[in-house]
């Protein structure tokens, strides 16, 4: 198992005036399940396919523990690409399958039996192995295919959209495999993604990519409550954060007919007389005064709801979610006014620069 | 229902909307289906009669079977060898309003064989040699078009038989991605890498089938790596020559044209002294010899049929050669005094057994072995009845090869984790597994 580090590293493709990833700097730990997300172009899986050796690095380096491998050949980074190719074989047993390669790869007969043994304990296979693929299940069929890749005891595994073929149920039930195995097996993971949901879910850390350039890198948690800029502030979390430009007044922020407290010394950082300010859709509550807002639609899902509404500000219509008690809430029609529920609950980013201020 | 069927299609075919789309794959009734044998696949993947032709058919997701249509006819664009994008189907339902998944339709290559077809002939180490050296040359197609293929296999391409050897047709190109700039290294390694341990895999599978006799899958799937670096070597390889062996540009040209590529560039550089000149070929195109074919007799035949064909052309102006007959006429006077007349010689049942091309061609070698044993040479006319009597009627049909063969199963992967009881099956091996890993 090892590291992987990311330095500087830039791909440009030929013909391309801007780098597909420009200067990515990232350290992934021994062990870590590392997600890379964001939108469609935002080179997240260029930089997989870089530090599997598919793509070339045009500037800076890659390394797979202490070695730099930017210039090895892909089969000698000790890298397992997973999913790419999960056909069984009818006729060979769930060992035979399992091990295959490993026989053609000159390992031992000894050595293949143990190394097949030891994945399929992790996979819970092992009662299995005298089997042929066609006697399991659709499941046990996916985690042969995993034991494929285990028994290469790569020091990293790289999954580039792995479940993008999966109908939207079985994605949810075969994240969550993937995610627990992993931490049973503990080897260093890169996985591409362009759901922040999945990438939320499962990744120990999660690296948020735009433009070719990395935004930040946090655990879910953080990404969440922490935001380090407005792009990030609207990625991350379904519904999106409500983003609204609004002005700066004495004591804070102008927010329909109330203010929102904060400080001077954060305000002062701002450039111009206005700032972007977010706020999650269940850190806005109904109350007495502040924004108003009328309201189109409400989803009601059972455990909780989502009210979406309209607010006017500056004569322009602006989108509003609010989430809000399954039983008790305004209904569609109604003009509420919110607030936000605490001082915790407000981000704020300069209008320019989309840098987090607070 | 029918009335919301959703279908692309490259060209108008009623006779889809008549295919039973309110049934999965799997439960389609036997009339529909066309018992072709398959290769190893993660969806289901049937065949079924559409007019007069057979279509394949494949359960897949929309996206993914938009991606492949689109990404097939890209690629029949370039001119690269492969399964023509037939239709997409989606919005299915059953009669209960369930949703169905989208199907792509591809048609089926006639006179093609997947690779465990071999099985009725017993795959032998020639014939698995003979595969992967059309695979070799297919990846290697692929490849200067910018083409990533991500899941190179026996089981995703298709063979036509070609003059004793095999032309290779890419059939899945699900994970297939089309660069414009030229593929990295890395990439292509890595599509080498996928197929050396696929190819190994598939093997190793029809060994343990009791199917496949002599072979040796890690040498047979070492091939692919040593053909195509071989192949890519030729093609692409810049060489330095002395200036005073100018020659050694022809025959560079000559060699490549001998591996059935044509040369759309070359550059050409001398260094500052004018001592050595550096060429290079660039972007290479297959077929050349059946491109030369069609041009002289209009035959549309795989590149090493045409090899053969064109030798006998050569063969026949040789013997036939007069003052103002060129090679265009005497290529024509091949067409209808040799070729023709003995493929109308080859009774009607049997013209589904070969394409006319490669039944010329075991023909010609027929002939030889015949003239061989006989000490003489043998007339064309009693070569073509002797083979028609002791070799094309005991072939198989091969147009679209049906019945009598096994087919494989399709491995679901896609399918949800069971909770109740896992189902063994009858053929479960008895003894202990590490006998066999």
């Amino acid at each position: 198992m090892a590291s992987v580090s990311f330095r500087d590293a830039t791909r440009i493709y030929p013909g391309g005036t801007k780098p597909a990833v420009d200067k990515l700097n990232l350290e992934v730990k021994d062990g870590e399940f590392l997600v890379l997300v964001g939108p469609s172009g935002c080179g997240k899986s260029t930089s997989l396919r870089m530090l599997a050796g598919l793509e070339e690095v045009n500037g800076g380096g890659i390394f797979i523990g202490e070695r730099e491998v930017t210039d090895v050949p892909p089969k000698d980074r000790d890298i397992a690409m997973v999913f790419q190719n999960y056909a069984l074989y009818p006729h060979m047993t769930v060992a035979e399958n399992m091990g295959f390669a490993l026989k053609i790869a000159g390992v031992s007969k000894e050595e293949r039996a143990e190394r097949v043994l030891d994945a399929a304990k992790l996979l819970d296979l092992e009662p299995y192995l005298n089997r042929k693929p066609k006697a399991l299940s659709g499941g046990q069929r996916q985690r042969v295919a995993m034991g494929r890749a285990i028994v290469r005891k790569p020091q990293v595994f790289l999954m580039d959209e792995p479940l993008s073929n999966l109908d939207a149920k079985l994605r949810v039930q075969t994240r969550t495999q993937i995610a627990s195995l992993q931490r049973r097996l503990g080897v260093t993971t890169v996985y591409v993604t362009h759901d922040q949901v999945e990438a939320m879910t499962m990744g120990d850390r999660v690296a948020v990519l735009k433009d070719g350039l990395l935004q930040q890198v946090d655990t879910p948690r953080k990404l969440y409550d922490r935001p380090l800029n407005v792009f990030v502030a609207g990625f991350i979390g379904s519904p999106a954060m409500n983003l609204v430009q609004l002005e700066i007044v004495d004591g804070g922020v102008k927010f329909g007919d109330a203010v929102l407290p904060i400080s001077k010394d954060i305000l002062s950082k701002a450039t111009g007389s206005r700032v972007t300010v977010g706020i999650r859709p269940e850190k806005l509550t109904v109350s007495e005064h502040g924004l108003e807002v009328e309201v189109d639609v409400v989803e009601e899902l059972g455990s909780d709801g989502f009210l979406y509404g309209r607010a006017q500000l500056d004569g322009a219509e602006q989108n509003v979610v609010i989430r809000v008690h399954a039983i008790d809430h305004p209904m569609a029609g109604d003009k509420i006014h919110l607030t936000a529920s605490d001082s915790e609950a407000v981000h704020l980013f300069d209008v320019e620069s989309g840098l987090r201020l607070n | 229902m029918s009335s919301q069927l959703n279908i692309t299609a490259a060209t108008a075919e009623p006779a889809l909307l008549d295919l039973p789309w309110h049934l999965p794959l799997e439960d389609w009734p036997k009339e529909n289906i066309a018992a072709l044998p398959k290769g190893l696949s993660r969806h289901t993947v049937r065949f079924a009669h559409l007019s007069d032709h057979v279509v394949a058919i494949k359960e897949t997701l929309f996206d993914l079977a938009k991606r492949e249509y689109d990404m097939l006819r890209k690629l029949e664009k370039l001119d690269i060898p492969c399964v023509e994008a037939f239709a997409i189907i989606n919005n299915r339902t059953d009669e209960n309003d369930e949703e169905l998944p989208a199907v792509l339709i591809t048609r089926h290559l006639k006179f093609s064989l997947p690779y465990r077809a071999m099985w009725s002939q017993g795959l032998r180490e020639q014939t698995a040699k003979r595969l992967v050296d059309a695979l070799a040359l297919l990846l290697v197609r692929l490849h200067l078009v910018g083409f990533f293929w991500g899941d190179v296999s026996l089981s995703n391409t298709l063979f036509r038989r070609d003059a004793g050897k095999f032309a290779a047709y890419l059939v899945d190109a699900e994970t297939g991605q089309l660069y414009d700039s030229r593929l990295s290294n890395g990439q292509r390694e890595n599509d080498l890498e996928i197929a050396r341990i696929n190819i190994a895999g598939e093997l190793m599978d029809l060994l343990a089938s009791g199917k496949a006799v002599e072979i040796d899958p890690g040498k047979i799937s070492q091939r692919i790596v040593d053909k195509y670096h071989e192949l890519w070597k030729e093609l692409t390889e810049t060489q330095t020559i002395l200036a005073s062996e100018r020659w050694r540009i022809s025959r560079r040209v000559q060699q490549l044209n001998d591996l059935g590529f044509d040369i759309e560039e070359l550059t050409m550089d001398q260094s500052p002294d004018g001592a050595t000149v550096r060429i290079q070929p660039k972007v290479v195109d297959a077929g050349h010899h059946a491109r030369r074919l069609i041009l002289l007799t209009g035959l549309d035949v795989e590149e090493n049929q045409a090899r053969r064909l064109l030798n006998d052309i050569d063969e026949y102006r040789l013997s036939h050669a007069r003052t103002g007959a060129d090679e265009e006429v005497l290529a024509h006077e091949w067409l209808s005094d040799v070729f023709e007349p003995v493929i109308r010689a080859v009774p009607m049942q049997y013209t589904g057994k070969l394409e006319p091309a490669e039944i010329f061609h075991e023909i010609l070698e027929h002939r030889w072995y015949a003239s061989e044993n006989a000490g003489r040479d043998v007339p064309m006319v009693d070569a073509v009845r002797s083979y028609v009597l002791e070799v094309l009627s005991n072939r198989p049909d091969e147009e679209a090869l049906l019945g009598g063969m096994q087919t494989t199963e399709a491995i679901m992967l896609a399918d949800p984790v069971p909770s109740g009881l896992i189902v063994v099956s009858e053929d479960d091996e008895e003894g202990d597994w590490r006998d066999k890993v």
